[in-house]
């Protein structure tokens, strides 16, 4: 199982991963990133995979359980 | 021709590394070189106008260079031959080889990754405490200066110069912006938003004379003021010159590959190719059509430098299945702890206000109407509000669907600070 997890001491909030994967992420009011759910399925695996890429804090990894 | 063995990618920084790194994901087992001018490892640019030039933390350290990867990850994981310090000066696409210093290096694919370099003032190159804010270098002379206290003065209003004068005076330093243009940032976020958004720096105790030229920068050795063709003259130590950048197209005089007269850059297609057989472009360097959004453009954004770089490197490993770039041009700005964001283009037939008011404080959203549909949205501190317009872009979304979707949204912004 794929899950994605989110290394919040380098997430500045700029949201690219929203945009690219909304059902996975969203970044509230105080600019914080809420993670929505964690495990990937096969069909998610590409836009978990852009936003991870997409994000210029590095913050994002995709991790098998 | 047969499967490429080896890849060249010109220009070390985001867009050249991700090449690179794309490469390597795809499973191509090939020779990569990776040409950088720079004598730095790949290094990232956004943090050198903001966070870098902060000062020290509690512990009495400044912030660490914001290297990408070590030389070692660079070699030894990713197989990369690292060339560094020395620009490529030439390219031959008959003959498929770059000139490097005094070594020819042949290619079966490439990636053209050179990014652009500052504008610079003209006469003020020998003068100490003048200085563009592109590179790590330029980053850590204005630093320096910082350090020192300096009196600081920006030409130019744009986001790097706006970032600048903004952690002056977040140092407790001076700060004067002068920008030519009688309303900054238009370009970016359109008028009414340009003049919103550089409202800030009054609010903020940077001084903005908008409107009015430099006529000279003076010093005897190193700078001392700036004089303004209005005659004012504003004590300086440290002038950053943020006006722009070229994109880096100089070495390819001669190549054959079409420049870009109107945008800059290197005419691709929305493959990202040249047009020259093996050859592709990324990132700042690269005018290419962009699908998503049925236009060219050239980026100057990190977001469109990682993702080409990566899809440049895909396409001229296997033109054949080349896919094309699209995106919903993203970037954004901080300064004096407010976030500025913009999704989309701001070429707009109409742009309206959707929540907050510029003019009472330091949270709003505008959106950009062009014809029938949303085609740009600017959020500043509207972090949560942003992203949902970008897919809305992305899908093609309509402007009335996104007016009632922006209304909804704000009444339940308003709904949420009356009841804490």
């Amino acid at each position: 199982m794929k899950c994605v997890t989110v290394d919040f001491d380098k997430c500045t909030g700029l949201g690219i991963c929203e945009s690219l994967a909304p059902d996975f992420f969203e970044v509230n009011d105080d600019g914080e990133l809420l993670v929505l759910k964690e495990e990937i399925s096969d069909d998610e695996l590409q836009e978990v995979e852009e936003a991870v890429n997409g994000c210029p804090t590095e913050a994002l990894k995709i991790v098998s359980l | 021709m047969s499967d490429p063995r080896r890849l060249v990618v010109v220009g070390a920084s985001l867009a050249g590394l991700r090449a690179v790194e794309a490469a390597r994901k795809t499973g191509f087992d090939g020779e990569i070189v990776l040409i950088g001018a720079e004598e730095h490892l790949p290094y990232d640019r956004p943090p050198l106008s903001k966070a870098f030039l902060g000062a020290a933390d509690e512990s009495g350290e400044l912030a660490e260079v914001p290297f990408f990867r070590t030389e070692e990850t660079l070699r030894d994981e990713l197989g990369v031959d690292v060339r560094l310090g020395s620009p490529a000066t030439a390219l031959d696409t008959v003959a498929r080889r770059v000139t490097v210093g005094g070594d020819q290096i042949a290619y079966d694919a490439l990636v053209i990754a050179t990014g652009a370099h500052a504008r610079l003032l003209p006469g003020t190159e020998g003068l100490d405490g003048v200085y563009p804010l592109r590179t790590l270098d330029d980053s850590l002379a204005v630093r320096d200066k910082l350090e020192a206290g300096a009196r600081t003065v920006v030409i130019g209003a744009g986001f790097i110069g706006s970032e600048l004068a903004s952690t002056a005076r977040k140092r407790g330093l001076e700060a004067t912006i002068i920008e030519a243009l009688p309303t900054p940032l238009v370009r970016a976020t359109g008028h009414e938003m340009g003049a919103a958004i550089a409202a800030l720096h009054e609010l903020n105790g940077t001084s903005l004379r908008c409107g009015v030229g430099v006529a000279s920068i003076e010093g005897d050795g190193k700078v001392e003021r700036v004089v303004l063709v209005d005659g004012t003259s504003i004590e300086a130590d440290l002038v950053v010159v943020g006006i722009g950048v070229i994109p880096s197209v100089g070495w390819l005089e001669g190549s054959g590959l079409t420049i870009d007269r109107d945008i800059g850059g290197i005419v691709c297609d929305e493959n990202l190719w040249t047009g020259v057989p093996g050859v592709y472009a990324a990132g700042d360097v690269a005018s290419w059509v962009n699908p998503t959004l049925g236009e060219r453009q050239r980026m100057e954004n990190w977001t469109a430098a990682a993702e080409q770089g990566a899809a440049a490197a895909r396409n001229a490993l296997d033109p054949e299945n080349a896919k094309p770039y699209g995106t919903v041009p993203y970037f954004w700005s901080d300064w004096y702890d407010v976030r500025i964001q913009f999704v989309g283009s701001p070429e707009a037939d109409e742009v309206v206000l959707v929540d907050g008011d510029p003019g009472a404080g330091s949270r709003w959203v505008a959106l950009y109407r062009r014809g029938d549909r949303l085609i740009g949205a600017l959020a500043v501190n509207g972090q949560a509000e942003i992203m949902k317009y970008r897919v809305q872009i992305m899908k093609g979304g309509s402007w009335d669907d996104a007016l009632a979707f922006a209304e909804k949204r704000r009444i339940a912004h308003e709904e949420k600070l009356a009841a804490v």
